[in-house]
Order: structure tokens, then sequence, then C-alpha cells
């Protein structure tokens, strides 16, 4: 096989692996912050028990997130050498930020969150919660940093065969730095808050700690609601973005190979690359240009309109794209059946909504992948936009045959991983929060 | 070309991550390596574990902020060490996940327990040796073409003075571990770290000896660098007042004199590399701190997240060590 093409699949596969993580992060965190804070000004126990009871999970998710994120860092020297020469003067800027800047932040202070509550006062607890969710998303920032640089680039000129930073704060906060970061964070929010309320369902439907799952329960539905009613709009922005910055990409998950005015929104169909149609094609007709310029008659550029070999792939790019906001539109019912029983605190009592929770656990973490492979994708046949195509940006001197065998070693690896880690925090789950006391696990 | 003061100063950060790498997260690597052959009870192992639970999470990201920091400051050094030494760094990679993931899963996993000791140890044994081996090789020299790139293969690096190096790099995460379970535990654990130490001293002195001699052999232009003397020579001393630490019973001074050997060595090495960041063969095709380094500009943003950023660090990991310090209680939950 082709060596750019294995790099392609072993990076995908890492960071898709990845990525199932950091998202959990990024909600749990807020939802412990949340029960810390309540805690710290009410002092009743039962929040206290449940952030314990959430470190314990957030503690397995964030090592494993830890371990296969340095996969990542390495895989810019070991794959993909060239991009390293060719993009590191910008892009390495915020890989190393982010070690230097935010995950020793998380890292240091997860120590207190884990073994910490017997050595340290409430308040100082609280300080170490809030810095570690403060660590995560900041982390976060700066990864959205360098792969929305990938996607705008900005702040940089051509020297010499190499992109050299010319303003960092432009390459930092580049067209879609900020977009795309509320749209992942709010993404993240949903994962973990849905997680963590799916958890207090779990207990409630099986009568354990009713209590305290109701007290959860009400935390985290809260965040859920909220943050799956907003993602409508952050979405929208991000997609507005994409129209604007990187006009193929948004007609590759739109499968619009012709310009036209008045664009449909393709609610279904398959699209057929070859002979540019649309088949089974349900569509709202002027609905594409409506949400891209807020007018039902404006003119969206198709992918014919692009060079071939600068065309990104379509099948992919839209079937990830529209099953992902399927995935929305779900969160969104979910958010909408739960608000009246939130408001009427009467969650907990209806068995339904709590199975439905528990179902749709998986949803999130679909969507986020979706999400990113039609980010990723759609931004082919270019590793850094306009500026280094993916071909070109492989190791020269890696044989396939050893990216073949190391791709195989990670699969063997991340599946053991995966396995084990799900099953503990199952475990953990099953134990409940109740027995658990403050302290060192196990 | 001679490297500018900036470059010169991003060549001095990137040893002060790998320092300090070695230093904190070396003692917990440390405890990877011997607990297999000091643990005598699941008490034992408990309290070691314990003993590095809250630490080496944070310890290990100084790793993956050193590589975060060649790859801004000398991309071109990164990209040609990152892909040259390809399956060597692979393994290592490999054994860091699953030695991340081993401690954490050992609790969870009460059934395999003695897999994910095993996996522990593995993933602590290879890292430990591939840091050294690497480093040798960087040393000593590695062939490279015109455009940078390493044109040789895995086995062009288990060369004799790289090895050394790597056997090296193994002896002291093990005497440094070592010694930072005299810090932690007590009892019959404590006196068994002890004897450990006492004789891997020798080791220690041994395979230093062995490789400065080696050195005068494969690196004869290393000792023109003036600034690998001293620091060979306060290797020598910590060496000399880890032997006197451990003769009159001091704990904290031997964990502090395994810590100035870990320093005093990455003084050495970056001593005997500088200017160069990956020696080349044929060392006119060396990647050094001034033709490898990114622009000034990205050189300067760096330098201020530096500024703004490890005094943070120093600052969280010295009241993380203050929390959780003293010796570990095998009586009691957490310390």
């Amino acid at each position: 096989m082709d060596a750019v093409l294995l790099a392609r699949l072993q990076f995908g596969f890492t960071a898709g692996f990845h990525f199932l993580f950091p998202p959990t992060t990024l909600g749990l965190t807020l939802i412990i912050l949340i029960l810390e804070t309540l805690y710290l000004k009410s002092k009743l126990e039962p929040y206290k028990t449940l952030s314990s009871f959430l470190v314990k999970i957030l503690g397995l998710v964030f090592v494993m997130g830890a371990a296969t994120g340095i996969t990542l860092e390495f895989a810019f020297g070991n794959n993909w050498s060239n991009y390293a020469r060719v993009v590191g003067d910008v892009f390495g800027a915020p890989l190393a930020a982010e070690g230097i800047l935010a995950f020793f932040l998380e890292s240091i202070f997860l120590g207190v969150l884990v073994f910490g509550r017997p050595k340290v006062s409430p308040g100082l607890y609280w300080l170490s919660c809030f810095l570690v969710f403060f660590g995560s998303h900041l982390s976060g920032l700066w990864i959205i940093m360098a792969n929305s640089w990938m996607q705008t680039p900005d702040g940089f000129k051509m020297e010499g065969g190499r992109a050299l930073l010319t303003n960092f704060f432009r390459a930092a906060l580049n067209h879609s730095t900020l977009v795309r970061f509320g749209h992942t964070i709010a993404a993240g929010w949903i994962t973990g808050s849905l997680a963590a309320a799916a958890m207090a369902a779990w207990l409630i439907l099986k009568n354990r700690s009713p209590q305290a799952a109701k007290l959860l329960l009400r935390t985290a539905l809260g965040v859920f609601i909220i943050v799956s009613l907003l993602q409508l709009g952050l979405g929208h922005l991000h997609s507005v973005q994409v129209a604007q910055t990187q006009p193929e990409k948004m007609a590759a998950y739109e499968a619009l190979w012709q310009t036209r005015p008045a664009a449909p929104f393709t609610v279904f169909g398959i699209p057929d690359p070859k002979s540019q149609k649309i088949h089974l094609q349900l569509a709202v007709p002027g609905m594409l240009s409506f949400l891209i310029h807020f007018d039902t008659s404006a003119s969206v550029k198709g992918l014919n309109e692009f060079p071939p070999r600068e065309r990104p792939p379509v099948l992919l790019p839209f079937l990830s794209y529209h099953l992902m906001i399927l995935m929305g539109l779900v969160f969104i019912g979910l958010a909408l059946w739960g608000l009246p029983l939130w408001i009427k605190k009467k969650a907990h009592a209806s068995r339904v909504y709590l199975k439905l929770l528990l179902l749709a656990v998986p949803l999130p973490y679909l969507a986020n992948e979706l999400g990113w492979i039609g980010a990723e994708v759609g931004r082919q046949p270019w590793a850094v936009y306009r500026v280094l195509r993916t071909a070109e940006a492989a190791s020269p001197v890696v044989p396939a045959g050893q990216i073949l065998f190391t791709l195989i070693l990670f699969g063997v690896v991340y599946l053991l991983i995966g396995i084990v880690g799900f099953s503990a925090i199952l475990k953990i789950i099953k134990k409940g929060p109740e027995p658990a006391e403050a302290g060192a696990p196990n | 070309m001679a490297p500018t003061t900036l470059q010169t100063v991003w060549f001095l950060l990137i040893g002060v991550l790998l320092a300090g790498y070695s230093v904190l997260d070396g003692f917990d690597l440390g405890v990877g390596l011997f607990f297999p052959f000091l643990a005598k009870s699941e008490e034992d192992k408990q309290v070691l574990f314990r003993a590095i639970g809250p630490f080496w999470d944070g310890n290990e990201v100084w790793l993956l902020a050193g590589g975060g920091a060649l790859f801004a400051a000398f991309p071109l050094a990164y990209a040609t060490v990152f892909s040259g030494f390809y399956l060597a760094l692979m393994i290592m990679l490999v054994s860091l996940i699953f030695r991340a993931v081993s401690l954490e899963f050992r609790g969870h996993d009460p059934k395999r327990s003695g897999f994910w000791e095993r996996a522990f140890f593995i993933g602590s044994f290879l890292p430990a040796i591939l840091f050294g081996l690497a480093l040798g090789n960087i040393l000593q020299g590695i062939p490279l073409n015109s455009d940078g790139e390493f044109t040789g293969n895995f086995f062009t690096l288990l060369r004799p003075f790289p090895l050394a190096v790597g056997l090296l790099g193994l002896s002291t995460f093990l005497l440094h571990g070592t010694a930072y379970a005299l810090l932690k535990t007590e009892g019959g654990l404590k006196a068994r770290a002890k004897r450990l130490a006492g004789r891997l001293w020798w080791m220690e002195a041994g395979l230093f000896l062995l490789g400065l001699f080696m050195s005068f052999l494969y690196l004869p232009w290393a000792k023109n660098k003036i600034l690998a003397w001293p620091a060979a020579a306060i290797f020598l001393l910590s060496l000399a007042g880890l032997k006197a630490a451990l003769a009159w019973n001091k704990d904290r001074p031997a964990f502090l004199m395994t810590s100035l050997s870990w320093l005093s060595l990455w003084g050495l090495a970056g001593a005997v590399l500088y200017p160069a960041l990956i020696r080349g063969s044929d060392p006119v095709l060396s990647l050094t701190a001034a033709n490898a380094s990114s622009s000034p500009l990205t050189l300067r943003v760096m330098l201020i997240i530096a500024l703004v950023g490890l005094p943070i660090v120093i600052a969280s990991t010295a009241f993380l060590y203050k929390v959780f310090k003293g010796r570990v209680n095998p009586e009691k939950e957490g310390y």
C-alpha cells in the first residue's frame, strides 16, 4: 500500500481514538466544577460524593486521553516530517504552548483531585477543580488553534519553501479558531453532560443511591439541555464560516457540483460523484443559500469552480456532515423533551426519558467523530489549506511497511486499552457514588 | 554559522525540559524498573505505586513539553530525528502508552493485575534504555544526507557507544528511582531499596567510566568541548555525594544527588553537542541550533510563552509535592 495513505490511516485512527477522550474530559470537568461549587456553597455531602464519583471516572478518561495524545504530537515528526519542516515554524508553537501553558496545569492538579481530598482544604480543592477545568479547556484552545490554522492559515509568509510566522495573533486567532473552539467545546459539554446524566439515569433506574443520583441528573441534564440548544447556533456559525473561508469544503458537505443560485439543502440523498448527481434527493429549495447568505436566492459555489486536483472527496464529507447534523437534532429533541421535566423537577420520575438518555450516550461520540471526519476529509487534498498538500507532507524516509506495522500495533494496543478502560468505567458506575469515600482509588 | 543568542537560549531550554523530565518522571520510571524485584508483598507494591500516584501524570508532561518545544523551536531537527528513529520512537511511544494506563488499570482490573504490572515494568524498561540509545546516536553522529534526512535504519542505531549511553541512562533511572523510594518508604521495603542503591552505585560509576572511555574512542573531538569537563566533574561529585548520603542515611540529600546526576549528565550531553542538535556522521551536514531553527519571531513568541508558563509549572509542581510530602503510610488510605 501507498505510504501516504497508510500514514493518513494511522493519523486518522490514532486521532479518532484519542478524540473519544478529550470531549468527555471537557464535559466532566465542567460538571465536577459545578458540583464542587454547589458543595462549597451548600456544604451538602451528596455534592461531594457525586464529585468524587465523577473524579474517579475522569481519572481514567484523562489518562487514556493523555496517553493517546502523545502519539499525535509525535506523529508530525514520525509520519509527517515534511509537514514539520514546511510549517513547523507556525504549527509547532501552539503544540508546545499546549504542553507548557495548559497540559501541565491539568495533569498536576488532577493529582490533587484524585488523591488530595483528605490533604487540602475545601477551598483549595475547589481551586484545583477549577484549574483542571481551566487547563483542559485552555488545552483545547491551543489544539483548536493548531487545527484551525491548517484549515484557514493566516499570519505567515512563504519563504524558501517554508511557512514563516509573521503575526502570531493572526496565526493563532485565524478565521476559524474561535467559532471552531465554541463548537468543539459545546460538543464536549454535550458529550460529558449526557454521559453524566445517563450515569444518573442508570443509578435511578436501578434504585442505587437514588437521592444522590437525582442531584447528578438535575445538574448534568441542565447543562445538556442548555448546551444542546446553544449548539444549534454555534454549529450554524461554524458552517457559515466554512462556506466563506473554505467554499469547496461546504460544496463537498452539500454535494453541490454546479454553482447555483437558490441552492437547496439536502435532507436525504446519495451523492454520485461520477454523474455529479444526488440520487433519491430530498431537499429544501433555497435553504442552503438561506443558511449561508440569509437569502434564499443567493448563489452558492459548487465544486466545479475548483480545479479537479484541488477538490475534496464528496461522499465522506457529505455523509459525515449530514449525520452529524442529524445527531445535533436528536440532542435538541432530547433537550426539548427534557426541558419541561427539568423545570418541574420531574425528570427522575420519567422512566422512558431516563432510558432514552441511556440509549443516547454513544451519539455525542459519534457526532464528534463525524464532525471531525467531515472537517478533516473536507480539507483534502491539503494538509494546510492551499499551502501544503497532504501527499507532500509525509515523511520521505519511512517505508510503507513500517507504517503498516505500527498501524497494526496501535490497532491492537488501542483496542485493548479501549476494552479495559471502558469496562473499568462501567465498573465504577456500577459501584455507584455512595460507598466511595474521597481519597485514593482502591 | 554560529547560533544567535535566541537560538542558544532555545537550545538550553530544550535541555531544561528534558532534564526536568529526567529528574521528575525519571524517579517514577525508576520505580517501574525495580518494583518487581523490590516489592515482596501486595502492600509493598501499593506503597510504591501510591508514592508515585499523584505525580507521574504531571511528570510525563515534561516529555510532551520537550517534544513540543523541539517541534516549535527546531522543526528541522524534530522532523529528522522523529522520522529517522521511526521504529525506536514508536516502540518507546507504545511503551509509554502502556505504562500510563497500566497503573490506572491495575487497580480497576484486579483479575489481570499481574499483566498490568508486567506492562508497567516493560513500559518503563524500554523507554529508559531507548532515551539513552537515541541520545548516544545523536552525540556520536548519524548518517545524514544533504536534505538533513537520516539515511540509516534501526540497526544503524545499535552501535557500541549509543548502547553504552542507553545502559547508563537505564542505570541512572534505576538509581534515581531507588533514591526516591528511600524518601517515600519505610521498614523492610526501605532497607531493600537501600541495599539496591548501594549495588547500583557501583554499576552507575562503572557505566559512566565505560561511557567516558568509549567517548575518547568514538567521539575523540568531544574532549575539546571545554564545558564538558566541569559537567563530568559535577557528575562525579554527585556520585561521591550519593555515596556519602547513603553511608550517613540521609534520604533527602541522596535524592538531591541523583537529581544532580541527571542535571550534570544533560549538561555534559549539551556541552558535547552544542551547537549541533543532531550531529551528522559528516559533521558538515549536522543539524544545528543555527540551521535547524524556527524564525526569530517564532523563537521570541515561544520564549514569552515559556517565561509565562514555566514559573506557573514550577509553582504548581512545588505545590503538588508539598501536598503529598512525607512517607507513604501503608496503614492509611492516601498518604
